[in-house]
């Protein structure tokens, strides 16, 4: 596929490229991670763009591979009045996302404990298939955490009322409907609150390494001060909850769009207009699930904190464990921007996809407003993760979003005949990485060989501008599931 | 007898695989058992409980989408996994199966727990006949 540079790590796929194409395809990448992306990217993005109401061009992040639909890493913004919504532009796993906490805590305060850490955050933190959370909700109950999500948490005593700034969206996003929530999704995620879950999904103890703070001005106003200050990330969503809500309703577009003259590429980009009943019965669902997965987030945090003060003998707020900031990756959200010199109101898909809004967007905190939003991106669990910052640039250019991980180069089968998950356990272990997980198979699948180099990534939008480089974080305690 | 392969190439981040039988019955049943081993290691799920199942849908290969729906939404909403399953399948219009289900109760403590499967896709989703008997293409985001 023809693929155009027409700036720095911008390249264009114009509309010729593809039959139906209405806008172009623009893949935001060096020229080392282009060449890296798989084929299924080109097809998927210009696939994207293909589809009825999107404006501007069909974007895919830096750290884009193929995904179900749409690209991960994928963004696309379509007209509210005349696009659709698409579950393939959002995810199984609705509001995936990170958060991160900062400690007042020093790598030496946290060594000599290390392990006791791990186990007890393992212990606490259910994660792997078939594990069920601490709270028991009735169903009116799961219903409130839906239209409320984390604010639904600090209101029942599990978090701090600032936690909730401290989260996009505060932490409940407006237009969740648990009525167009089916049955079968309320009895397949009640039980899953305060749940990792597997696969790449973890909770890992960090540590700003000597050389980690790369902004000392912008990381001090999000908490990281110094090199050896102890963080606590954690990497997950909406659970069984969310995956069953994207699972109704992509049955349900895949039968409706005929009723609505849209013909797709692809099968997993199933969707329908966004003022349709369908399309604003998934919105109002899919919403209830992001509501959800920051309520899940909000309880780990609640969960790590407790850990952290029976482990280290001091209160949480003595330790200093703030969010620095949860953010999704997963969404679609109603966001205002300005299309050939006109505003408009665009339903903004984020798949595999950080929000990084820049300075003085109104939904930050006040602490954050003059410096812009923080943006986590998440590695693998050897390699270490990276805190950025949002920029104006990015609201320009990129709907305000960037990347959101490292990105697998490598099969899950492939990644296990090459390292047993007790010998990668090992060396991990004497690398200073203590990892506990539910399943010693999901440990060699999330290898750091399996995945892309972080830094490249991080680099290359830093380099476009669509987030600044702020700080590392090296882990040095994993709970995968 | 059914027959199932995992595929690395089509699902890097996931989990694919070409599963076959012999008769729709026979591939019904192969994937539900894929289903299940991609999930747990099946001899150490503690065994004792069994399921009926029946479902319908306009088309086949809705069918077995809904089936292997079925498969994960069990073991969420009821931690429950099933290496053993017969199924009958009826190409009538609707499409209906009926399945009868062996396995039991994820044990946390003795079960040996593998990938947590989100969703069955429609990526490169096949079901067809093949060499006298039926294949389908599955990806299972994981």
């Amino acid at each position: 596929m023809k693929t155009v540079p027409v700036a720095d790590c911008v390249w264009e796929i114009p509309t010729s490229e593809k039959p139906g194409m209405l806008v172009p395809a623009r893949i935001y990448a060096s020229e080392a991670l282009l060449r890296q992306m798989d084929a299924g990217v080109f097809e998927q993005v210009t696939n994207v763009a293909c589809l009825p109401g999107i404006v501007r061009a069909s974007l895919c992040m830096p750290d884009g591979h193929w995904g179900y639909g749409f690209p991960i890493g994928g963004v696309a913004a379509f007209r509210a009045d005349t696009g659709v919504i698409s579950p393939g532009g959002i995810g199984f796993d609705i509001n995936c996302g990170m958060r991160l906490l900062r400690t007042d805590l020093t790598e030496a305060e946290v060594r000599p404990r290390l392990t006791e850490l791990v186990e007890a955050l393992f212990a606490a933190v259910p994660s792997g298939v078939g594990a069920k959370g601490f709270v028991r909700l009735s169903d009116d109950e799961f219903r409130e955490v839906m239209r409320e999500g984390a604010r639904w948490c600090v209101r029942h005593g599990y978090g701090w009322p600032e936690d909730l700034a401290a989260t996009e969206g505060g932490g409940c996003l407006p237009g969740a409907d648990p009525d167009r929530v089916s049955v079968r999704a309320v009895a397949r995620g009640r039980e899953q609150l305060g749940t990792l879950g597997s696969g790449n999904h973890y909770l890992e103890i960090q540590v700003v390494p000597p050389d980690g703070l790369h902004d000392p001005e912008v990381a001090r106003a999000f908490g990281l001060e110094r090199p050896g200050q102890i963080a606590v990330m954690l990497h997950c969503g909406s659970r069984g909850f969310g995956h069953q809500i994207g699972t109704d309703y992509l049955r349900t577009f895949d039968q409706v769009m005929r009723r609505y003259g849209i013909t797709v590429r692809d099968r997993e980009l199933a969707c329908a207009p966004f003022r349709s009943p369908e399309g604003q019965a998934y919105f109002g669902a899919m919403t209830a699930a992001a509501n959800t997965a920051f309520a899940n987030r909000q309880l780990i945090a609640h969960r790590v904190r407790e850990v952290m003060a029976r482990v280290f003998g001091r209160d949480p707020r003595a330790l200093g464990l703030s969010v620095v900031y949860d953010v999704c990756h997963n969404t679609a959200k109603v966001e205002r921007y300005p299309v050939d010199g006109e505003p408009l109101e665009l339903v903004v898909h984020r798949k595999g996809a950080t929000r990084a809004f820049g300075p003085g967007a109104p939904d930050l905190p006040e602490a954050y407003r003059a410096v812009g939003q923080p943006v986590i991106i998440g590695g693998s669990m050897e390699t270490g993760s990276a805190l950025l910052v949002g920029t104006a640039h990015a609201m320009a250019e990129t709907f305000g979003s960037t990347a959101h991980g490292a990105g697998r180069t490598m099969s899950r089968a492939q990644a296990k005949r090459q390292v047993w998950g007790e010998t990668l356990m090992r060396q991990m272990a004497e690398r200073g990485i203590v990892v506990r997980a539910a399943s010693k198979s999901g440990v060699a699948e999330e290898a750091g060989f399996a995945y892309k180099d972080l830094a490249e990534v991080v680099d290359t939008v830093h380099r476009l501008d669509i987030s600044r480089r702020v700080a590392t974080l090296r882990p040095i305690g994993n709970v995968k599931g | 007898m059914g027959r199932h392969t995992f595929l690395e190439s089509v699902a890097v981040a996931d989990c694919a695989m070409e599963v076959e039988g012999d008769d729709l019955d026979d591939l019904f049943a192969t994937a539900a058992r894929a289903l299940a081993e991609v999930m747990v290691d099946p001899a150490t799920v503690p065994r004792g409980v069994e399921r009926r199942v029946e479902l319908a849908a306009p088309s086949l290969d809705l069918l077995l989408f809904d089936w292997l729906s079925e498969l994960i939404y069990m073991k969420d909403a009821e931690r429950l996994v099933f290496p053993e399953a017969e199924v009958h399948v009826d190409r009538a219009d609707p499409c209906r199966l009926v399945a009868r289900l062996a396995g039991g109760v994820i044990d946390r403590a003795t079960t040996a727990l593998r990938a947590d499967p989100k969703a069955v896709t429609f990526h490169q989703f096949v079901l067809e006949p093949h060499g006298g008997g039926w294949r389908a293409r599955l990806v299972i985001d994981v």
